[in-house]
């Protein structure tokens, strides 16, 4: 289930800010001597099994992946899945069990106390959930924290830190206390401080979950923004699949600490790897994720050459308005070459009849 | 340090462990069974009483003491030789040069000068200037008039020298305390070693502290020092290291995140999220040291405690009133200063109230002013020394005949409530636990503590018991015991009382509290003093004053505990239409048991701690072996033996208390036992 098919990086300034992550057979377990169950059999067993006969309880287990530089990489899943676990095993603030994490050319998991610190002060930042502001700083010093811990003078990193307030929004806020501002706000600080040490690469840990919604969508524009301009490698974890879908160039699904599947959101709708994936995303509002390349058929001698031509990773409900005013069935080419047809029933079972491979709709059970 | 923090726990699979019920109580109540063994015991002491009490007679003294009394001339003996006792008496020796030079400045004549460095004038003005700087103005005027009044009644000495005993303290408590406090805030190792010699250091009363400490430090001002400076060690300590441990984990995480070192961890983000409680801890600790620095007058340390314990031994109430009341003045005046000092780093942390320029401006300002009124105070003569005047004498007249009118109208009442309790509590209960013989006494009292806490209290009464024995004073110490014993069973009924009428009663609440943190502001020692006005020298006094002392925690504890039962149980208690005594009896009570049980043990180590200090005037028993160990140093074996049973008495009873609270189901906890200040303590509002 590792995905070394990674997209080049998407955005189309071509700014290559961020370092690659490399995650080989991570574990992480819970308990008393919990490094001596890898390895034997009880690693197999169930969590609720393991709990019972060792006491320890497996937070991720044997899990690898990479992110290509300057990808957005969404690790997805319920609560208890271990995906927290995992962002913090990715720069140690828990300390792993098992396995190596690699980002750029460090290999984190080998790193001294000094060289982790290096590399937590230049390399990588975290957003958090609950923000981790300070309430005795004002705005401008708790973005400026992460710069006057590598001992910037205090004028620099005001300086510095005043660009990132004004990048994120945040500017006439500088010298409030935290707790004089919105959630939404916050959140913003929470992201300032970690774009003020012009990172490669940045670490979501359910960022936007304590926010309301129209907030949180906001703030997932506002990531989008800066991705675009900012350019950083991305992780973000996420319990919530629209969010998931919205931001991710790849998503990994993990359920009690195991990867389910890794895959781009079109590939996570369209091809779930099984049961759960499919119950997960059967809510979802396919037209908007799946691309033509799910609903062409190849192509027959008596189709006709007269229709709209588009790519293969063209999104559904784009090409929908396009492929119906046409009279004729949409031409999919890929690299000038004919991959497929689309007729408008195809369209339209995606965009009107939301219908669900068969597979994806059993057990519909209200899961989220 | 600043990577694994395995201390964050997965989110799965938090289902709580089941709480532990109460033992289920089975067969008769425990207090039938202890009413049986009172029983048993009254009809076997009609016909042995008075038979192997023990009881020493005048000059009599066991082996114990004798080499107990032989270890200290040994000690003295080696000061060349041992390491261990030429260190602290060179620690001793520093302390009371220290001291001296700074008497030199403030309170004593610096030779060849008639007065001393710097003149009242000057010292007013720097304590005004310093009271604004920690504080706020208000602050500064209530300095200012302390000061004026130590000058003014004629005990400015006594007073400057009591607050360098309290700050040189306080001084070092800051220095060996933030440290651990630290360690306990940050280290779980650090906390499981602590933790247990704090809850010890608090569990003996402060008396016991002085004959080991003078042995090694010498008499005078260096023991004082000592002394204060262990027994205000750990609060702060615990609440500086339970602020620290309390700092949010997602604020470390957060920062932890952008690589920062330990130390700038402990730095920039903990020390500051824990600013406030960390003051709240000092501010108690500042309080402990007050107090304590007033009982080491018994030891000869300087300061106002002084005259009190003079006055009091003489049994002159009138000559103790002044300085009485000016300990309570510095004691308002410290509680105040801290108390504002906290609120005021809040603040500043926050940019508000005076800052930045006009701070500075005002600091300044006022600093010239203090250095004007420095030399001033060092060129004229009457800016230096307090002219005499008769104010002092003046207030104790008057103080003494406003008490002596209230003695008149109350005495009768006083004497009255005293003949009640004496002869129907107090004489009772001391024939049967003082003349029974010995092994009647510790076989009763086996037996009740096995009724009231099972075999975990049967354990300690019987090693602790045996301890007692070995010791020789077992008749000083039923009759302490039965000191103890009454006054705590007063201390709770009391508590009960005005606990519940207190949760109850929103108007009797807002009107009671402010009294009860005033008492528990007061140090303990000023207590005798109304107390002896009102009951005259004897045992009673002693238990009064222990009624005083220990009563305000008791009943803010009950009525915080009784307060916490849940509106919608009451509401539910109601809509069955009980009344208001089965609402107080049957809901209210049983569901506040562990404060009930909380306020129980607190109150028994605070009367003990007073009776002890009450053993002055006329309690006798063993806080008067302590005593006579003081004075005179033939005695010095039997004060340690009467100071080591006392140890052995507090823990004997804390221990049986805590097991007879868990078989209740309400548990005591050490953390709720010491960490929660009355600041910091759940109020609900």
């Amino acid at each position: 289930m590792t995905a070394t098919d990674a997209r080049p990086t998407p955005d189309a300034t071509g700014r290559t800010g961020g370092a690659g992550l490399e995650v080989r057979d991570l574990w992480k377990i819970f308990g008393p001597k919990a490094d001596r169950i890898i390895g034997t059999p009880d690693a197999e067993l169930s969590r609720a099994d393991l709990k019972a006969k060792t006491g320890c309880v497996v937070g991720v287990k044997d899990v690898s992946f990479d992110v290509a530089p300057g990808e957005v990489f969404v690790v997805m899943g319920l609560s208890g899945s271990g995906k927290s676990t995992l962002v913090r095993c990715l720069t140690r603030l828990i300390e792993p069990t098992h396995g190596t994490v690699r980002i750029g050319d460090d290999e984190v998991t080998s790193c001294s106390e000094s060289q982790l610190r290096e590399l937590r002060r230049h390399q990588v930042s975290m957003v958090f959930q609950h923000f981790g502001l300070l309430p005795h700083k004002q705005v401008i010093d708790n973005v400026a924290y992460g710069l006057e811990v590598r001992g910037m003078s205090k004028k620099e990193r005001r300086a510095k830190a005043g660009e990132v307030v004004d990048l994120v929004g945040l500017s006439g806020y500088e010298t409030s206390y935290p707790d004089q501002l919105s959630g939404g706000m916050q959140q913003r600080v929470g992201l300032a401080r970690a774009l003020a040490g012009d990172p490669s690469m940045l670490l979501f840990d359910e960022p936007f979950s304590a926010l309301d919604p129209l907030i949180r969508r906001d703030m997932q524009n506002e990531v989008i923004r800066l991705h675009r301009e900012v350019g950083k490698t991305m992780v973000f974890i996420t319990h919530d699949l629209a969010e998931a879908l919205k931001l991710g160039d790849r998503i990994m699904i993990l359920r009690d600490g195991e990867v389910v599947q890794v895959g781009t959101p079109d590939e996570v709708v369209g091809a779930p790897a099984d049961d759960y994936v499919a119950d997960f995303t059967s809510d979802v509002p396919r037209s908007h994720v799946l691309t033509l390349k799910w609903v062409m058929r190849p192509p027959r001698p008596d189709d006709s050459s007269e229709g709209p031509v588009m790519s293969s990773s063209t999104i559904v409900r784009e090409a929908a308005q396009a492929a119906l005013a046409s009279d004729h069935p949409v031409r999919v080419v890929d690299d000038g070459e004919l991959v497929g047809i689309v007729d408008d029933d195809a369209i339209l079972r995606v965009v009107v009849a939301e219908q669900a491979p068969p597979s994806a709709r059993q057990g519909s059970g209200e899961r989220r | 340090m600043s990577t694994a923090t395995d201390t964050t726990t997965p989110a799965v699979d938090t289902t709580p462990a089941a709480s532990p019920e109460p033992e289920a109580r089975s067969g008769p109540s425990r207090w039938v069974l202890v009413v049986a063994v009172v029983v048993g015991w009254v009809l076997l002491w009609l016909v042995v009483r008075g038979q192997d009490t023990l009881q020493l007679a005048g000059r009599e003294r066991t082996d114990v003491m004798r080499w107990l009394g032989e270890f200290r001339d040994g000690v003295i003996a080696s000061r060349d030789t041992n390491a261990l006792v030429a260190f602290t008496g060179a620690v001793g020796e520093g302390i009371r040069t220290l001291f001296g030079e700074l008497q030199q400045v403030f309170s004593l004549p610096a030779f060849p000068r008639p007065v001393p460095q710097i003149g009242w004038l000057g010292v007013v003005a720097l304590a005004t200037w310093a009271g604004t700087a920690v504080a706020n103005l208000r602050i500064a005027v209530l300095v200012a008039v302390t000061f004026v009044s130590y000058g003014v009644l004629g005990y400015w000495e006594q007073g400057i020298d009591l607050l360098l005993v309290t700050g040189l303290s306080v001084a070092a408590v800051v220095v060996i305390g933030m440290p651990l406090a630290v360690a306990v805030g940050t280290s779980r190792r650090a906390r499981a070693v602590i933790t247990p010699v704090l809850d010890a250091m608090q569990t003996m009363p402060t008396f016991v502290y002085l004959l080991p400490v003078v042995l090694f430090f010498g008499i005078g001002v260096s023991s004082a020092i000592v002394c204060t400076l262990v027994y205000a060690l750990p609060p702060l300590i615990r609440i500086g290291g339970y602020g620290i441990s309390a700092v949010s984990t997602s604020a470390i995480e957060a920062t932890d995140s952008t690589g920062q070192t330990s130390w700038q961890r402990l730095r920039k983000v903990q020390l500051p999220l824990a600013r406030t409680t960390i003051v709240v801890g000092l501010n108690q600790s500042t309080m402990a040291a007050l107090s304590m620095a007033i009982i080491a007058s018994y030891v000869d340390g300087p300061g106002l405690g002084e005259p009190v314990l003079s006055a009091l031994i003489r049994n002159d109430v009138g000559a103790s009133l002044v300085p009485g009341l000016l300990i309570v003045l510095t004691a308002i005046m410290l509680d105040r200063a801290t108390t504002a000092a906290s609120e005021r780093a809040e603040l500043a942390a926050r940019g508000r109230g005076l800052r930045g320029r006009a701070r500075t401006v005002v600091l300044g300002v006022g600093g010239v002013v203090v250095l004007v009124c420095v030399y001033l105070s060092r060129t004229y003569l009457p800016l230096a020394a307090w002219p005499e005047t008769s104010l002092g004498r003046d207030l104790a007249d008057t103080l003494d005949s406003a008490t002596d009118a209230v003695v008149g109208v109350l005495g009768g009442a006083g004497e009255a409530l005293r003949n009640a309790i004496s002869y129907g509590l107090l004489n009772p209960m001391q024939s049967l636990l003082a003349e029974s013989p010995w092994w009647l006494a510790a076989s009763a009292l086996v037996l009740v503590s096995a009724a009231l806490g099972g075999l975990r209290a049967v354990v300690p009464t019987v090693v602790f018991g045996t301890g007692i024995l070995l010791l020789g004073l077992w008749h000083s110490t039923m009759l302490t015991l039965t000191m103890v014993l009454v006054a705590t069973v007063l201390v709770m009924v009391i508590a009960l009382v005005l606990g519940v009428w207190m949760a109850r009663s929103r108007r009797v609440d807002l009107l009671l509290r402010p009294l009860l943190d005033a008492g528990q502001t007061i140090p303990a020692f000023c207590y005798l003093i109304p107390v002896l006005a009102l009951f005259g020298f004897g045992r009673f006094a002693a238990i009064a004053a222990a009624i005083v002392y220990a009563a305000p925690a008791a009943i803010k504890l009950v009525a915080d505990g009784v307060r916490a039962v849940p509106e919608t149980t009451l509401e539910a208690s109601r809509s069955t239409g009980t009344t208001s005594w089965q609402e107080i009896t049957q809901v209210q009570l049983p569901m506040a048991r562990g404060s009930l049980a909380l306020a129980a043990n607190q109150g028994l180590l605070y009367v003990l701690a007073m009776i002890v200090i009450g053993g002055l005037v006329g309690a006798q028993a063993l806080g008067y072996d302590v005593v006579l160990g003081f004075s005179r140093s033939e005695e010095w074996g039997l004060g340690a033996a009467a100071g080591i049973t006392i140890v052995l008495l507090g823990l004997m009873l804390d221990r049986v208390a805590r097991a007879a609270a868990d078989r209740t189901g309400g548990r005591v906890d050490a953390r709720s036992r010491f960490t929660l200040p009355r600041r910091l303590s759940p109020t609900r509002t």
